[in-house]
């Protein structure tokens, strides 16, 4: 059984970080040289994570898949990036961003993780600004803030739709700086294959040359995973194609708890499924909903008819209507289980009746009068005002309407947009103490790719935000604290047998997949994988169903190991082998995503058990039973994961019901 | 039925041909190999009729076409498709994976190439290395802020006109669309868009001119051409950002020469005790 010690500081919850930070042990600066530290993965965590430990002075090499850094699927993230510093003067403060989150995440997630989040929120922020990330800014030159969801202060940085994309690029470009300046060696196209555990500590990992196939061995103090979430076991959903598992799943098969893996959210906003043949879904930022009132017919007749034919009083603002205070920023589990039952209901929309409306008409109206009146026009028409709305309107969310006119041939300024909830992010992830430790000494984990600051739901923008808390300031702390008790110079060498026996597990799995030659290609089995976990573990889950799904993804996993088809060698690139190895992984990650889900007997956050809901059909969560982390533990290949607990105590806040209405 | 803009898009399936660059890996022979793909659905997108054409490849054991792609929403930049001759496709200020079947006609013959340019090498089919982008960032498309050392990000207002402008170059997604486009293959659209990013900011005074100075000298080391104001590159850009950026960086590059030049220099770079 792993020994799941979360260390959490003792003291006061708003002095615990600044105490662990004044008592964990420090590594000095002549030592730092000595030892080297592998981070995997240069998104927002993993660039930021790199860039910092090389500026204290460590040895650091950032491995990728990807050919570019620039390229890691934060640059996707949309909407904006949370912070507590109340530059509205709306009454937001560290402690209103701690409390927001983790009542965002249906009290879930560490108390002291979620207080450190929003303490180092602040910092994010002006660390970003100096990097010269261009934030959206006010006339006076001063930042401008945006709503989000599950929130009732404005506190949302952004970079038009497209801020990961900007902060990223501020983190790329410090791992640039470094990278330039030889503090930092980059190895683009790299994928991790394995990690390597030395007497019982995490000493290296393989990588396999996407270009040329060749194997690699990465000898280490210690190894940092920031790889991103693994929401693609989905196959449809708004990650890029190339987000995987497979670090972090390597990793559980080498001992590291995997921590909730059926915390899994589903985004309300994003264009609906048209087709078998699509291989992606498009998310439409949650910032629309600050603006963007989202209704379904009352009438199911009315649903097939032109939206903008259906008068006001045939129209059902949902949200509003059942969440009264957050209206349509109520949170994104809780939005996207309206928008289904109003689908069951058949009041959905589109050709499938699987939509439903996000509308401007009213935004574009009340942007419009203010322009109007701002530039002093007397009497303007009809016309010039919906112009001037629409501009309006277009300087906030331009791309978005554009992207969604691309994809849908459809002007989201004339007539409403259709929507519907995907996966979107994984709140599960590897476990990892308050020092992103995992359970496996020296294997660090960062980002999405761990489990712990977002409880069973994330709120909005608060995922950015957690990626550079944890790679700017939260690890180059904490990370001393294990470096301090390594001796420097003790690094196993790559000769050692654990190494050539996570290469040898590596090759031999590539040729198994190499010598099948079966008849179908691989997208075939990740299609119908989505399609099982989609159906019993996506939205809502019930014990029958998930049963059903673990005995369906056993017999996948079977087929997929007789059956696939993955042409060419092994020694050059070769993209069906990359998309097969990932999905081998992401098989048999979604059984134990639907295990987890099986067990954990109550509804909290994203994850809903139709068994346990209030009559209104809210989720009834179970303190008694289920207020803690259920972190499993690999037993060995087809026996049954050990669940491991970490009992959530709640010291200061009270575990209440999550109401938004 | 009322407003036609409800009307849904057609959905009649079409056939093409593609005509696919195929090349078995880096220095290697390549040829044009033909494929039918039948029956598509035109809001299938590019990519999606790669895939589907792969799945039918890998089913009969034949190796799929290699092609970059990720994000596949136009934003992270992997996707580098030259479409009937333009890099990007057809239409403008959109990636390879925003182009959609619906802008091709049933029977076309359709060409499909990689990204190519002397720096960025073919490495297999339709993928071509562009490393020498992060190459020219690494010399100097930074501003130096260790995490820890920063002010109150309101502590500098950014007049809001320099921070759009600054945003509008910052929006790059470094495809190197402008490098294929451009028959000198010139980065200067690129390397015009990092450079104004950061010296319209004033957070980036202070690096401005030897980041201009050493991300040029990094280009021209890596073998990008010059730039000869022929303005493919803002064409094809998915981004559609604008050359006049590329005016702008000429200006700042001849004051950060011009300054370097005069600037009287510190004798001593040695801290006090
Ligand atoms: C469409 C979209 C919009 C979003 N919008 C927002 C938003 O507005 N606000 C917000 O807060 N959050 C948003 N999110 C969520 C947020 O973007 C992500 O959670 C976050 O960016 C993840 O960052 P990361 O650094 O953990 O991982 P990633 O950015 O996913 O990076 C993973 C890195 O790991 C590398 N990697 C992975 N596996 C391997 C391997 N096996 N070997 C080698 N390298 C590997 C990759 O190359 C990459 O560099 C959005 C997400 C999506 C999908
Ligand atoms: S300037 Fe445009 S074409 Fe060139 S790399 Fe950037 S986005 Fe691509
Ligand atoms: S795949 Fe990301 S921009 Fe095209």
């Amino acid at each position: 059984m792993a020994s799941l010690d979360s260390k959490i500081p003792s003291g006061p919850l708003a002095d615990k970080w600044r105490k662990h930070k004044t008592e964990i042990k420090l590594v000095n600066p002549a030592n730092k040289r000595k030892y080297h530290v592998v981070v995997v993965g240069a998104g927002l965590a993993g660039a930021s994570s790199a860039a910092s430990l090389a500026d204290l002075g460590y040895q650091v090499t950032c491995i990728v898949f990807h050919d570019s850094p620039r390229r890691a699927h934060s640059i996707a993230a949309q909407g904006g990036i949370n912070a507590a510093k109340n530059y509205q003067n709306d009454g937001d403060s560290v402690h209103r961003l701690f409390y927001d989150t983790l009542k965002g995440g249906d009290y879930r997630a560490r108390e002291a993780n979620v207080h450190r989040l929003a303490e180092v929120s602040v910092n994010i922020i002006d660390q970003c600004a100096a990097l010269g990330v261009p934030f959206a800014r006010e006339y006076g030159g001063l930042l401008a803030n945006r709503s989000f969801g599950g929130a009732q202060v404005s506190r949302t940085f952004y970079a038009r739709g497209q801020t990961g994309q900007q902060l990223l690029l501020g983190a790329y470009s410090s791992l640039s700086r470094c990278v330039g300046q030889g503090t930092v060696k980059l190895v683009t196209e790299h994928e991790m294959s394995d990690l390597v555990v030395v007497e019982g500590q995490a000493k290296g990992i393989i990588t396999r040359d996407l270009k040329t196939g060749k194997l690699h061995r990465w000898s280490a103090d210690a190894v940092i995973l920031a790889t991103g979430g693994y929401g693609n076991v989905f196959n449809l959903s708004t990650y890029a194609r190339g987000s995987n598992a497979t670090a972090a799943w390597r990793a559980y098969k080498r001992g590291a708890c995997f921590a909730n893996p059926c915390f899994t959210q589903i985004h309300p906003t994003c264009i609906p499924v048209s087709g078998d043949y699509q291989s992606k879904l498009t998310l439409m930022s949650e910032s629309l909903r600050n603006d963007g009132r989202i209704w379904v017919p009352k009438k199911k007749e009315d649903c097939k008819k032109d939206p903008n034919s259906i008068p006001e009083a045939d129209r059902d603002y949902f949200l509003e209507r059942i969440y009264p205070s957050f209206g349509n920023l109520a949170p994104r589990d809780v939005s996207s289980r309206a928008a289904k039952r109003m689908c069951d209901e058949g009041r959905g929309v589109g050709e499938t009746g699987l939509g439903v409306y996000l509308d401007y008409s009213d935004a574009i109206q009340r942007y419009g009068k203010q322009a109007a009146a701002r530039a002093n026009l007397q009497n303007p028409s009809a016309e010039k005002i919906r112009e001037l709305g629409e501009a309006a309107v277009a300087e906030r969310y331009g791309n978005l309407f554009d992207i969604y006119k691309e994809i849908t041939d459809e002007s989201a300024y004339k007539t409403p947009m259709r929507i519907y909830p995907a996966v979107h992010y994984t709140m599960g992830g590897l476990w990892v103490d308050y020092n992103l430790m995992s359970n496996i000494p020296g294997l660090f984990v960062l980002g999405e790719a761990n489990f712990s600051d977002h409880g069973a739901n994330r709120l909005g923008a608060s995922a950015l935000m957690q990626g550079l808390a944890d790679g700017f300031f939260v690890i180059p702390y904490t990370i001393g604290d294990y470096l301090a008790t390594q001796k420097p110079g003790s690094r196993p060498s790559a000769d050692r047998p654990e190494f050539a026996a996570a290469e040898k597990n590596v090759a031999d799995m590539i040729a198994k997949l190499l010598a099948i030659k079966g008849k179908e290609p691989v997208n075939y089995y990740h299609k119908k994988l989505g399609k099982i976990m989609w159906d019993y573990c996506g939205m809502s889950r019930t014990e029958e169903g998930l049963i059903k799904a673990i005995g369906l993804i056993q017999n996948l996993r079977a087929e997929f190991w007789a059956g696939v088809n993955v042409p060419g060698s092994a020694e050059t690139l070769n993209q069906a082998l990359e998309r097969a190895l990932r999905l081998a992984d992401f098989i048999e990650l979604g059984e134990l995503m639907c295990r987890d889900a099986l067990e954990r007997r109550e509804s909290c956050g994203g994850h809903f058990r139709e068994e346990f809901q209030w009559p209104d059909g809210e989720c009834k969560r179970d303190d008694e039973n289920f207020a803690h982390v259920a972190a499993w533990e690999y037993q060995g290949e087809d026996k049954v994961p050990l669940r491991n607990i970490e009992p959530l105590n709640y010291e200061f806040t009270k575990m209440s019901v999550r109401s938004y209405k | 039925m009322v407003a036609s803009a409800h009307a849904s898009p057609s959905t009649a399936p079409i056939s093409i041909t593609l005509r696919v660059w195929r090349q078995a890996g880096p220095n290697q022979p390549g040829k044009f190999v033909e494929y039918p793909a039948k029956d598509l659905n035109p809001n299938m997108s590019f990519l999606e009729m790669l895939d589907v054409v792969n799945d039918e490849l890998e089913r009969k054991g034949e190796d799929p076409i290699a092609f970059a792609h990720d994000c596949r929403e136009g934003i992270c930049g992997t996707c580098s498709l030259v479409i009937n001759g333009k890099p990007h496709g057809p239409h403008r200020g959109v990636a390879s994976c925003q182009t959609y079947m619906r802008s091709f006609a049933d029977g076309d013959v359709i060409v499909v190439e990689p990204f190519r340019a002397k720096p960025f090498p073919v490495i297999k089919d339709l993928i071509s290395d562009r490393g020498a982008f992060d190459q020219i960032q690494q010399a100097g498309g930074f501003i130096t802020a260790r995490a820890g050392s920063a002010p109150d990000a309101n502590a500098i207002p950014v007049p809001k006109d320099n921070a759009d402008l600054a945003m509008d170059a910052a929006q790059c997604i470094g495809c190197g669309a402008c490098v294929a486009a451009c028959k000198n293959a010139s980065a200067m659209l690129f390397v015009a868009a990092k450079v104004s990013h950061l010296g319209l900011l004033p957070q980036g005074q202070a690096e401005r001119d030897q980041r201009v100075l050493a991300m040029v000298s990094k280009m021209d080391e890596l073998g990008f051409g010059n730039c000869t104001n022929q303005y493919e590159c803002s064409a094809a850009c998915p981004k559609l950002i604008s050359h006049d950026f590329i005016a702008r960086m000429n200006r700042d590059y001849i004051g950060a020469t011009f300054r370097q030049a005069f600037r009287p220099k510190s004798l001593s770079t040695a801290g006090g005790a």
